[in-house]
C-alpha cells in the first residue's frame, strides 16, 4: 500500500529510549487514538470523558490480564505536537512492560510508526517547513550524541550554505552560456571549453566530497548495518556478547517491533553499530547457529559493514572459502578468533581474498584485539580519522539522493565537455545539477538563472 | 447606442495576438469581428522591425504548426533572414527575420480581410457586456452594440497609454497613434486587477543622413529557412538587405550621464514597471557603468523606406539629448531623426486572473491575449493571441479547451509562466525558462503541435498527412541506420581522416560515428552506400535524433516524472481556504490562481514543497474518502 494511504490512521511507537532507566512512554497519535487507549484502559473515568492535556491514573488491562499501572495522558488536536489527538501511556514496570503496552495498542489496531513518522505528521500537518522537520527526524533518529550534534548543525544551516555556495558558481556558468545563446548577436565574453572543464571539475570534488560525508552522516545517525557472518559454531554469539559487553550505551533494542528480525544498536567510540538478525545468532543458544551461508549472504547483500568470524585454530575450509568470496570487494572486517590456541589458519591464502589490514586476529575468551578491532573499523569508514559531528553534513537520505543527482549531472556536464558537445548541452547538465541542488536548499532555478544573466550582463534592444 | 449585429466573437484590439485570435476563431467557423481603434495599424510593428530571434522564432514556428499566420506572412515580407546559435546546439536554433514593416501590415490585414467568418472594423471599444458572470456583447464607443458570445481582449500597449520623451509627456498609443481610453474603467468596474507597465523604442533615422562606410555590413543567410512549414526555402528565396554594426562610446555616455536628471525614469516621472530585457541606453550606461562600449544595430524599417531602426539605443531622454546622444556614435554623426525614441506606459492585467486556456477564471467566455496580459514582443502576443482565439472557439463549441503543456512547446511554457507567476515586468520569452529545450525544438514544432492543430481543425487533412509520412520516413532511416555496421576500410577510414576523427579499428556502427561531435548524417553519407534520397527535413530529424539520443533520453524522462505532477489535477473549486497543514501564505495564493494541476501548483511563487505534500496528501485523502 502507498504511503500516503496511512496519513491519518492510528500511530504508536515507544517514545523513550529502551533500557534506560524505570518509565517507558508509550505514545500514539491520530484520530480515535484516545477510544483506543480507552479500552485498555481501567481507571476511575473513562478517557472519553477526560478533558485536554490531562493525566489519568489506572491500569493497563488487556484481555482480563493487568499489564501495568499507568499514568495516561489525553491531549486533543489541534493543540498537540502532531496537531492530532494524542494518548501517552506511561508505564512503570521496565522495558518488558512497556513493551507489552505497545504490543497491546497494536493488537487494538494501531500502527507501529515508522522512525520520524510523528514529526512527519506534525510537519505535515503544518507544524513546521521542510528543512526543520527533515533535522527533527534526524534528531529522533539520532542514536548517538555525535549525530545528535550532526542534527544541530545542519538546522544551523552548515548543509545549507555549503550547497548554496556551489550553486552560485553554477548559476554564473549557466548565466554565462544562456546569455550568448539568449543574445546571439550581443559582444557577451564566451566561456572557454577549458575554463568550463575547470569549473566543473572543482565543482564535482565538492559534490564527492560532501557525498562521502554523507555516508559518514548515515553511520553516525542511523549506525552502520552490520552483519555477522560464519560458518555455524565459530563464535557468532560470542562475538555479539563480546560487542555488547564493550559497549558503553546500549540505546535501544526492540525485539519483533521493528521488523521480523531482532536488532542490537551498539555505540563504541563514536562508531554506532546496528547488528541485524541477532535472533538469528542466539536462538540456537550454544548448540549450532542457525545462520548458516545462504542466510550471510542474503544479509550481507545489503549491509554497511561485514564482520566475519574465523575459528584460526582451524584451517580454512569449503564453507569459509564461499563466504569470503562472496564478501570479497565489500566493506569487511574479518576476525580470526581463538588465537589463544594453535593457529592452523594461513594468513597468506586469506589474503587472498581481503586486504591484510581488514583482517584482525582476536581472542574473545582472552579479551584480546577489541581496540585492535575500532581502530580498523574506523580506518575503513573515516579513513583513519577520529569522528567528528560537524563532519557529517549531510542529514538524510533525500538529501543524499539530491546530492547524488546533482553529482551525476556534473559528471554528464564534464563529459559533455570534454567531446566538445555544443554549449547549450554543457548548459543543460548545469541545470540538472542546479535543480537538484535546490532541492537540497529549497530554492527555484528559473527565474534565478534570469536574473543573474541580467545581473552579469548588459543586454537587450 | 444601437443593436448592430449578433455575432460569434469579439476581438478588440488588431495587433498580432488580435490577428491571429481573429483568424483562429474565424478558421475553427466562428463568426469573428476584429475591432481595432485604426485598421491602418493592424499588425504594426512598433518597435523593432523583425520577427523571430531566439526562442522567439521558436514561438512562430509553434504558431504556425498550429495552423497560425505570423510565420507565413513574415515569410511573405521579410527582407533579411538569418538562422542564429548555429554553433550552438539544436534546441537554440533561432530563426529570425528583418521585416518590411508595410508590407507586413498589409499582408496580414488582407489576410484578414479574405478570410470566410471575419470582418475588420475600425472602432474603440468602450465596453465589455456581461451577463450572469457570462460575456453577451461588446459597446463602441459609438454606442454600437454588438452581441456575442466570447470576447478576446488583445488591446496590447493601447490603455490609458502615455508616450514619455524626457519631460514631455503625451497620452498616446504606440506611434502617436490614439490610446483606448474607456475600457480601463469598465475592467475595473468588473473587478478585475490592473498593473502599469513600461517599454520603449529607439529613434528611427533617416538612412541617407548615416554614413554606412563607418560600420560594419550584416548579412542575410545565403540558405533560407522558412518559418512556415508550408514554405520551402526556394519558393520564398528573394534579394536580402543588409544591417549595419555600430557602436556607441564615451562621449555617448557622457553626454547620457549629463543629463540623467532630465530622464523620466531616473526624475520619477514612469511610474510603469520596465522590463530588464529592453533596458534604455540610459539605463546600461547608469548599470554598467565599466562598460566602454553599448553595440548599435541599424536595421531598415522596410524597402520602400528609407527609415533606419536604431536597435540597442531605446531612450526617454528628451528630444535634444538625443539628438546630441546619437550624433556621438560613429556612423550617425549626422543623423536625421524621424521618429524620436520614447518610453510608453499602459494599463495591463495581471495574468494570473486567467486560466491557461487564457479565459478569466471569473468570467466566462471572456479571454485575454498578448501585451495586455504582461508579456512583451511580437510573437509573444501572437502565440497566445492564437490560444485566446481556439479557446473562445471550443468555449463556443462546447468543448475543452486547448491547453499546451510546458513540455509540449514554448507556448505552452509562456502562458504557464505568465498565468502562474504573473509577470512583475513585460515578459519575455527566453531559452532557458524552458526546461525541456531539447525536445521543443524549432524544427520539431510540426511533430510537436501540428497534430493538435488539425484536431481542431485549423490545420489541413493534406499538411496532416504530410506530416505523418515525413515521421514515417524518419522513424524508417532511423532503424535503418542503426542497424549498419561499418568496416574499418580505407574508405571509412579516409572519410574519418578527412574530418580529424579517430581511426575505428573494428566494425562501428553507423549511428556512433554520427554522434560523434566532429561529425553527424550528412558527413557520414560516403560510407552509407545504400542511402535513400530523403527530403531535408526528414534528414535533419535523423541526424538530430540520433546525433543527440543520450540527450534526448535524458529530458524524456525528466518529461514523465513532469507529468506525474502535471496529471494529478485539481478541481476547480477546491476549498484551499480550509486545508489544514497549508500556510497562509500557500492558502491565499492558490485560493487566488486556482491552479489546474499539482504540477501547476507547484510553480506558484509562495508555494513550497512543503505545501505540495500536503496537497498531495489532501489529494489522497480526498479520493480515499471518494
Amino acid at each position: 500500500m502507498n504511503r500516503i494511504n496511512q496519513l491519518d490512521d492510528i500511530i504508536a511507537a515507544i517514545s523513550t529510549p529502551l533500557g534506560m532507566g524505570g518509565i517507558g512512554i508509550v505514545r500514539m497519535s491520530g484520530q480515535g487514538c484516545i477510544a483506543l487507549a480507552d479500552r485498555l484502559f481501567s481507571g476511575k473515568k473513562s478517557l472519553l470523558e477526560k478533558k485536554s492535556h490531562t493525566l489519568s491514573y489506572g491500569k493497563m488491562v488487556n484481555q482480563g490480564e493487568v499489564i501495568d499501572e499507568v499514568l495516561v495522558s489525553v491531549m486533543k488536536g489541534p493543540q498537540t505536537y502532531t496537531k492530532e489527538d494524542i494518548v501517552e501511556i506511561n508505564c512503570h514496570g521496565g522495558s518488558l512492560v512497556t513493551r507489552r503496552v505497545l504490543e497491546a495498542v497494536l493488537n487494538q489496531g494501531a500502527r507501529l510508526a515508522e522512525p520520524g513518522e510523528f514529526t512527519k505528521r506534525a510537519f505535515l500537518n503544518g507544524r513546521m517547513d521542510l528543512t526543520q522537520a527533515e533535522a527533527v527526524i534526524d534528531l529522533i533518529h539520532s542514536q548517538t550524541d555525535l549525530s545528535r550534534q550532526a542534527a544541530v548543525n545542519q538546522l544551523e544551516g552548515r548543509l545549507k550554505k555549503e550547497v548554496r555556495s556551489m550553486r552560485e558558481e553554477i548559476l554564473d556558468m549557466i548565466a554565462s552560456i544562456e546569455a550568448v545563446i539568449d543574445y546571439p548577436e550581443h559582444d557577451v565574453e564566451e566561456e572557454t571549453y577549458d575554463n568550463m572543464e575547470q569549473g566543473s571539475l572543482k565543482l564535482l570534488n565538492r559534490m564527492e566530497t560532501l557525498l562521502a560525508n554523507a555516508d559518514r552522516g548515515k553511520i553516525i545517525r542511523e549506525g552502520l548495518e552490520t552483519v555477522i557472518v560464519g560458518k555455524p559454531n565459530v563464535g557468532k554469539s560470542s562475538l555479539l556478547n563480546w560487542l555488547l559487553e564493550e559497549e558503553r550505551a546500549i540505546v535501544t533494542d526492540i525485539p519483533g517491533t521493528t521488523r521480523d528480525t531482532v536488532e542490537e544498536y551498539i555505540n563504541i567510540d563514536g562508531i554506532s553499530m546496528k547488528i541485524v538478525d541477532t535472533a538469528g545468532i542466539r536462538e540456537t543458544g550454544d548448540v549450532v547457529e542457525r545462520m548458516g551461508v545462504e542466510k550471510s549472504k542474503a544479509y550481507a547483500e545489503k549491509a554497511d559493514l561485514i564482520l566475519m568470524m574465523l575459528d584460526g585454530s582451524r584451517p580454512l575450509e569449503g564453507e569459509d572459502r564461499e563466504i569470503l568470496s562472496f564478501i570479497r570487494g565489500k566493506k569487511t572486517m574479518v576476525l580470526i578468533n581463538k588465537t589463544d590456541l594453535e593457529q592452523k589458519l594461513t594468513l597468506d591464502e586469506l589474503e587472498e581474498y581481503i586486504p591484510k589490514e581488514q583482517i584482525i586476529p582476536v581472542s574473545i575468551k582472552e579479551n584480546r584485539g577489541f581496540d585492535e578491532l575500532i581502530n580498523g573499523l574506523k580506518e575503513l569508514f573515516f579513513s583513519g580519522e577520529s569522528v567528528k559531528a560537524e563532519d557529517a553534513l549531510l542529514g538524510n537520505t533525500r538529501h543524499k539522493n539530491a546530492l547524488f543527482q546533482a553529482k551525476e549531472a556534473m559528471e554528464r556536464c564534464l563529459v559533455t565537455i570534454r567531446t566538445r558537445m555544443p554549449e547549450d548541452f554543457i548548459s543543460m547538465d548545469l541545470q540538472d545539477a542546479n535543480r537538484a541542488l535546490g532541492e537540497i536548499t529549497g530554492d527555484v532555478a528559473d527565474e534565478e538563472i534570469i536574473d543573474r544573466i541580467f545581473t552579469k550582463f548588459c543586454l537587450g534592444k | 447606442m444601437y443593436e448592430a449585429e449578433t455575432i460569434d466573437v469579439a476581438v478588440v484590439g488588431g495587433g498580432h495576438a488580435g490577428c491571429e485570435a481573429a483568424l483562429a476563431a474565424a478558421r475553427m467557423g466562428m463568426n469573428t469581428v476584429m475591432f481595432a481603434i485604426s485598421l491602418d495599424s493592424i499588425a504594426m510593428m512598433p518597435c523593432n522591425p523583425s520577427i523571430g530571434g531566439s526562442s522567439k522564432g521558436h514561438l512562430v514556428r509553434e504558431i504556425d504548426a498550429l495552423g497560425g499566420q505570423m510565420g507565413k506572412t513574415i515569410d511573405k515580407t521579410y527582407i533579411q533572414t538569418k538562422m542564429l546559435n548555429t554553433g550552438k546546439g539544436p534546441a537554440v536554433y533561432s530563426l529570425r527575420a528583418q521585416a518590411d514593416k508595410i508590407k507586413y501590415q498589409a499582408e496580414m490585414k488582407h489576410t484578414l480581410e479574405t478570410t470566410p467568418n471575419l470582418r475588420i472594423r475600425q472602432g474603440e471599444i468602450a465596453e465589455i457586456l456581461m451577463e450572469d458572470g457570462s460575456v453577451c456583447g461588446v459597446v463602441t464607443t459609438s454606442g454600437a452594440i454588438f452581441r456575442c458570445k466570447a470576447v478576446i481582449l488583445c488591446m496590447g500597449t493601447y490603455m490609458q497609454s502615455r508616450c514619455l520623451y524626457g519631460d514631455v509627456i503625451i497620452p498616446s498609443g504606440p506611434n502617436n497613434l490614439m490610446c483606448a481610453t474607456k475600457l480601463t474603467q469598465c475592467l475595473k468596474e468588473l473587478g478585475i486587477r490592473l498593473y502599469r507597465f513600461k517599454t520603449g523604442t529607439p529613434a528611427r533615422m533617416l538612412k541617407s543622413s548615416l554614413d554606412l562606410e563607418k560600420m560594419q555590413p550584416q548579412y542575410g543567410d545565403e540558405t533560407i529557412v522558412p518559418f512556415s512549414f508550408e514554405n520551402k526555402p526556394e519558393d520564398i528565396k528573394r534579394e536580402q538587405a543588409l544591417c549595419w554594426l555600430t557602436y556607441t562610446n564615451e562621449t555617448t555616455h557622457q553626454v547620457i550621464r549629463d543629463n540623467l536628471h532630465r530622464s523620466p525614469l531616473f526624475g520619477g516621472m514612469i511610474q510603469g514597471t520596465g522590463a530588464r530585457y529592453c533596458p534604455s541606453i540610459e539605463d546600461k550606461v547608469v548599470r554598467f557603468a565599466d562598460k566602454e562600449r553599448h553595440q548599435l544595430f541599424i536595421e531598415p524599417e522596410g524597402e520602400d523606406t528609407d527609415e533606419m531602426y536604431i536597435q540597442g539605443m531605446s531612450s526617454s531622454l528628451p528630444e535634444d539629448v538625443q539628438i546630441a546622444m546619437y550624433r556621438t556614435v560613429p556612423g550617425l554623426e549626422r543623423c536625421e531623426i524621424t521618429r524620436f525614441a520614447y518610453a510608453i506606459e499602459y494599463d495591463c492585467i495581471d495574468a494570473t486572473q486567467l486560466k491557461l486556456s487564457l479565459e478569466f477564471k471569473d468570467f466566462k467566455g471572456l479571454f485575454s491575449a498578448g501585451q495586455f496580459n504582461g508579456s512583451s514582443g511580437y510573437e509573444e502576443a501572437a502565440a497566445q493571441g492564437i490560444i485566446g482565439g481556439i479557446n473562445a472557439a471550443r468555449y463556443i463549441q462546447g468543448k475543452e479547451p486547448v491547453v499546451l503543456q510546458r513540455s509540449d512547446g514554448y507556448i505552452g511554457v509562456l502562458i504557464d509562466d505568465l498565468i502562474s507567476k504573473g509577470s512583475q515586468e513585460p515578459y519575455r520569452m527566453m531559452t532557458s525558462r524552458a526546461e525541456f529545450r531539447l525536445l521543443l525544438r524549432q524544427d520539431n514544432a510540426d511533430q510537436r503541435l501540428t497534430p493538435t492543430g488539425h484536431g481542431i481543425g485549423l490545420i489541413s487533412e493534406e499538411r496532416y498527412l504530410a506530416l505523418r509520412e515525413k515521421e514515417r520516413l524518419v522513424a524508417l532511416e532511423i532503424e535503418r541506420v542503426k542497424a549498419l555496421t561499418i568496416a574499418p576500410n580505407a574508405k571509412t577510414l579516409e572519410v574519418l581522416a578527412q574530418y580529424e576523427s579517430t581511426p575505428i579499428k573494428s566494425g562501428a556502427k553507423l549511428s556512433d560515428l554520427i554522434k560523434r561531435p566532429e561529425l553527424d548524417y550528412e558527413k557520414v553519407s560516403p560510407l552509407d552506400g545504400d542511402r535513400p534520397t530523403l527530403p531535408a527535413d526528414v534528414q535533419e530529424q535523423v541526424n538530430i535524433q540520433i546525433k543527440y539520443e543520450g540527450y534526448i533520453g535524458q529530458q524524456l524522462k525528466q518529461v514523465e516524472q513532469f507529468k506525474k505532477l502535471e496529471n494529478r489535477l485539481l478541481p476547480e473549486d477546491m476549498d484551499y481556504m480550509s486545508i489544514q497543514g497549508l500556510r497562509i501564505e500557500a492558502q491565499q495564493k492558490l485560493d487566488a490562481i486556482r491552479p489546474s494541476s499539482l504540477g501547476h501548483a507547484s510553480r506558484i511563487t509562495g508555494v513550497s514543497p512543503a505545501d505540495i505534500s500536503v496537497l498531495l496528501i489532501y489529494l489522497e485523502q480526498q479520493k480515499r474518502r471518494g
